[in-house]
């Protein structure tokens, strides 16, 4: 370690000091401010001249003009290791139970504590041998993490190909310990530990090549899965005004998608929400592993009264262990709510830097930063040949509910799919309220291709009768138009309407929407004769009815049965030619 | 450490730069001109020149004057001694009572640590079917009222509190009328609850910048009280006064705005705000009602907008009544499972129903022919507004419930609810 560059000082404005310095500093260098007793993190955003601009990720109440900065030399960067999983850290990785265990109620400023236990051992089996010749990202060994094998890699930051000189041997190693010693071809040697750091802001790469998503992820929501589906390792973005359930479906998706590993970023939202995560994920036994959903969790939270610099960085924070994950070959599903608040963050940074501002008051750098935190998303082939994926779905939450807003426009420019929210669907209480006139997905459905071009007919013209009964009235619509919108409202409600608080209806497998879906296919191409429109609502309002306690019985039980047949035999007396 | 200076540089809105050092970010200043003193507070330092934003406003401040750094930030005393007592926007009191100063606590004090909120699950009854069938109020809930200047909103927050089972009410006035202090009071009074309350009265005489301390300052005393045990009521009016405020300061520290005017961290500043309302574990809880009068009745404006990103739903009051859509509670969940299994359905379905009588109505304003079905949908809305949303009703729960059901069984098959036949067999009303 060399002796510490310092600087001190001159201008603070909100979370923005200057500082004045001598020697010379890096773009993204972490620093501390020196204050009192305390020691306060901040990034270097700008240099110009001999000042420094650099975003405090603590309030800045207190200091003052001359006091000290120290330079770190190091890009802000994470700790990957075992131990991640069912953590709650903050934007900056800091353990959120512990600090409570060591300051109580309140988050205390200038407070940093590692992010993964130092004395937890783990159990250590090595894989590689002496002699083996790796590259960054290669197995050397592996430990236990709940439910999945977590490996111990080669460095990322590693470059070239290494030679191992020693793997421990199988017992228990903590964090701290060496557990291989590697040689580069200059003959220096480099100790590995269960743990790496890794600079946030630079995508991990350690990787064979990227491939381009196609298995579907399964979300176990209808309307997404079967019409507006998400791939693997793809990317996906959830806008909506205030209220519409954005939070509501990806707490949904968190709980009930089918992937090995899932980080939540909790940026710059309610706490509240996260506390409803971190409690009740602890409870709740994942049914495909028996264990509770916590141990397949990380939970990244800087909600909206905590610093807006660490709000910033939570995302990147998010990313790079989600990134970490997917090197060990799982599929990782990162859920950021809500990617607005982070770009609020940017703008409120380039404000105090009196940058140039572009629309809205964002800075010109908005889309760069938004497509390539996106970008860090995808399916990878390991050097071993196994694949592992990150996808990333994002709430944005756009000012008065508008999509022509920067942020969101953004977005749509990089994701996969578009699941757009309503005001008119959640006011309505249509949940989830992504609304299917507007939402596409570039990605493929286990539904097939016909079926669910079909479906999104019957929507378009049940929306079409909708409008032109609007202006000429029910009376001035025929009945075949009448019966048209029925079958779309029929639609909407028994299949893209999913109850939340339903146990059954809340998550549906793809087998049964596989079941369902084609059931409904087949019912809305027949040919109904009905009298009038009355006889018409009114058979569609039982059917609606029958419906639902179809969608709130379990999967194959005997009261799933018996809904369908009450559902045939009601259906049978209205068809003509079948 | 005091220290005194008088070279006052620039004086621009109500904010004033002064040369000094040492000076900490945040420091509290007093400020003595010939009109008397005002406090003043640090925000901004660059180089030796002191940003200053002075709370009673600039008017008749001279370049001469002096300002006195205090060395701490804003404070305010806490505990008993404060109960029943008014106070002005910067803690002075304006009932001629003793000046208080102690268990001095910092305002705007850090973030609670998310690990030591616990969830929500007390619901607040109010007597009123809008709220406690449609839209639950939750114990340490942050809800604001939206609506146009001139609805009830001062009405609708006094009951409420009047209502709510809590130890301790905090009025936080922001631009308040003097009338609409005195209904306060006088409605506080007639419930026997004004020696558990305690008011920060900023009226619309007052300077503007006033108002931007009192939801810190009601709040750090609503804190206080929850650390030691005591469920409080937070009760904010009018937030958007608050924002005009933060406007201004930001227009006068020539901050580029984001929208309409209002800096780019109106959404950080008031979810500061908004997020104190908490349920500690092992402690009391803060609730935080607020009301927030919408500029031209457009939800889209920024200050409802921001809000209702922060806050856990909202009441809409619209023409004297809550409007079923619009208001929205989010905690409702947390509660409505556990009063009587049928509450979600009769939220869930007259609501719906609801929502199809209005457009059933429309298509009436437009002369179009009404069918058996729109019909039944006009005499169902009728029942709805007179007795579940009017604001004159005032019953339990439970009374709510069956009187949904009495209404749905007036109006409809059981068919025609949607209602699954689980429920219907338990609840649809025998009679005829
Ligand atoms: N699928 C659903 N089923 C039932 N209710 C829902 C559903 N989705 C949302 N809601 C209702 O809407 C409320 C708001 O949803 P949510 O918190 O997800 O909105 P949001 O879009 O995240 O809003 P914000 O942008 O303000 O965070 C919920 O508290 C719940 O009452
Ligand atoms: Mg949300």
């Amino acid at each position: 370690m060399t002796a510490t560059e310092k600087g001190r000082i001159t201008r603070i404005s909100g979370n923005m000091v200057t500082v004045r310095f001598a020697t010379p500093v890096m773009q993204n260098e972490v620093a501390y401010i020196l204050h009192g007793t305390e020691r306060l993190k901040a990034e270097i955003i700008r240099v110009r001249g001999n000042l420094a601009e650099l975003q405090v990720y603590e309030a800045t109440g207190g200091l003052s003009i001359g006091e000290e900065v120290e330079f770190s030399g190091e890009l802000l960067s994470v700790e990957l290791g075992p131990g991640m999983l069912g953590q709650i850290f903050d934007g900056l990785q800091n353990p959120l139970p512990e600090l409570a265990r060591q300051c109580g109620f309140f988050l205390k400023r200038g407070v940093y504590l590692r992010a993964l236990d130092g004395h937890r051992a783990w159990d250590f089996t090595p894989l590689a041998k002496p002699g083996d010749r790796v590259r960054a990202g290669d197995r050397i060994g592996s430990v236990v993490e709940g439910i999945f094998t977590h490996f111990c890699m080669v460095p990322f930051a590693l470059q070239g190909t290494f030679e191992v000189v020693s793997v421990a041997s199988p017992g228990q190693y903590t964090i701290r310990d060496t557990v291989a010693r590697l040689k580069d071809p200059d003959g220096r040697i480099v100790p590995v530990t269960l743990s790496q750091h890794w600079p946030v802001k630079i995508p991990i790469r350690a990787y064979a090549e990227k491939l381009k998503p196609g298995e579907p992820l399964v979300t176990k929501m209808r309307l997404i899965d079967s019409l507006f589906p998400v791939a693997r390792g793809g990317t996906y973005c959830i806008p909506g005004p205030f209220g519409s359930g954005k939070t509501v479906l990806q707490q949904l998706i968190s709980r009930h998608a089918e992937v090995d590993v899932v980080v939540i970023a909790a940026c710059g939202e309610r706490a509240g929400e996260v506390v409803e995560t971190l409690k009740t994920f602890p409870v709740i036994t994942d049914p495909r592993t028996g264990l509770p959903l916590s141990d397949r969790t990380v939970i990244i939270c800087n909600t909206s009264s905590m610093p807006v610099a660490a709000r910033e960085s939570s995302v990147y924070t998010a990313v790079t262990i989600a990134e970490y994950y997917r090197q060990m070959g799982l599929h990782v599903l990162l859920l950021a709510d809500s990617t607005s608040r982070w770009a609020q963050a940017m703008r409120e940074m380039s404000g105090r830097l009196e940058e140039i501002p572009g629309e809205e008051a964002f800075p010109a750098y908005l889309e760069s930063h938004i497509a390539s935190f996106y970008e860090r998303a995808g399916v990878v082939r390991l050097h071993d040949g196994t694949l592992g994926s990150v996808t990333i779905g994002g709430a944005v939450s756009p000012a008065g509910g508008n999509f022509d807003e920067p942020v969101t426009q953004a977005t749509l420019k990089v994701v996969g799919a578009f699941h757009g929210l309503s005001r008119s669907r959640s006011d309505a209480r249509r949940y989830p309220a992504i609304d299917p006139l507007i939402s596409w997905s570039k990605y493929r459905s286990f539904i097939d291709a016909g079926e669910k071009e079909r479906a999104h007919a019957i929507l378009r013209r049940g929306n079409d009768v909708a409008q032109m009964m609007k202006v000429v009235g029910e009376e001035g619509t025929s009945l075949s138009d009448y019966t048209d919108y029925l079958k779309a409202e029929f639609l909407d409600f028994v299949y893209l309407q999913q109850n939340a608080y339903d146990p059954v209806d809340e998550a549906t497998t793809r087998e049964r929407q596989e079941y369902v879906f084609s059931f409904i296919s087949r019912l809305l191409a027949s040919e109904f004769t009905f009298g009038d429109k009355d006889t018409a609502l009114h058979f569609f309002q039982q059917l609606r009815q029958l419906f639902r306690g179809w969608n709130s019985a379990p999967w194959q039980s005997p009261e799933f049965a018996g809904a369908e047949q009450e559902i045939q035999a009601l259906v049978q007396g209205r068809v003509t030619g079948g | 450490m005091q220290k005194f200076y008088s070279h006052i540089s620039q004086i621009v809105g109500d904010v004033i730069t002064v040369e000094a050092e040492h000076v900490g970010n945040g420091e509290l200043a007093q400020v003595t001109t010939r009109r008397g003193t005002s406090l003043a507070q640090v925000i901004r330092l660059d180089g030796n020149r002191v940003f200053l934003q002075v709370f009673a406003g600039s008017r008749g401040i001279s370049t001469g004057d002096t300002v006195r750094f205090l060395g701490h930030p804003m404070q305010i005393a806490t505990g008993e001694n404060l109960l029943g007592r008014i106070f002005n926007g910067s803690g002075r009191p304006l009932d001629h009572g003793p000046d208080l100063t102690d268990n001095l606590a910092e305002i705007g004090g850090p973030p609670v640590n998310p690990v030591k909120r616990i969830i929500p699950n007390k619901m607040i009854r109010t007597g009123i079917p809008m709220i406690d069938v449609f839209n639950s109020l939750v114990e340490s809930q942050k809800l604001p009222v939206f609506s146009i200047a001139g609805e009830p909103y001062n009405e609708l927050l006094a009951r409420i509190a009047t209502q709510a089972e809590v130890d301790i009410i905090i009025l936080g006035g922001m631009g308040l009328k003097y009338d609409d202090y005195l209904f306060f009071r006088d409605t506080l009074e007639e419930h026997g609850a004004l020696s558990r309350s305690i008011v920060f009265m900023h009226t619309a005489a007052d300077p503007i910048v006033e108002c931007l301390l009192v939801p810190d300052i009601s709040l750090a005393v609503a804190e206080h009280f929850a650390l030691s045990g005591k469920r409080v009521l937070v009760l904010l009016t009018d937030m958007s006064n608050f924002c005009d405020a933060l406007k201004v300061i930001a227009i006068t520290m020539e901050q580029i705005p984001s929208n309409r005017g209002y800096p780019g961290d109106l959404y950080s500043q008031l979810a500061a705000r908004y997020e104190k309302a908490v349920d500690f574990e092992g402690a009391g809880s803060i609730t935080v009602l607020a009301a927030t009068t919408m500029p031209g009745d457009d939800v889209t404006h920024p200050i409802p907008d921001n809000t209702g990103y922060i806050t856990e739903g909202q009441f809409y009051l619209k023409n004297g009544v809550i409007e079923p859509f619009g208001s929205l509670s989010r905690l409702k969940q947390q509660v409505n499972a556990h009063t009587r299994d049928d509450h979600r359905t009769i939220m869930d379905t007259m609501i719906q129903l609801f929502a199809e009588y209005r457009e059933t109505r429309e298509k009436q304003a437009m002369g179009f022919q009404m069918s058996a079905w729109d019909r039944k949908l006009l005499k169902y809305g009728a029942l709805f507004e007179e007795r579940m949303m009017s604001l004159a009703v005032n019953i339990p729960l439970e009374a709510a419930l069956d009187l949904g059901w009495e209404i749905l069984h007036d109006c409809f098959t059981p068919e025609e609810t949607g209602i699954r036949r689980a429920i219907i067999e338990k609840y649809w009303p025998e009679k005829t």
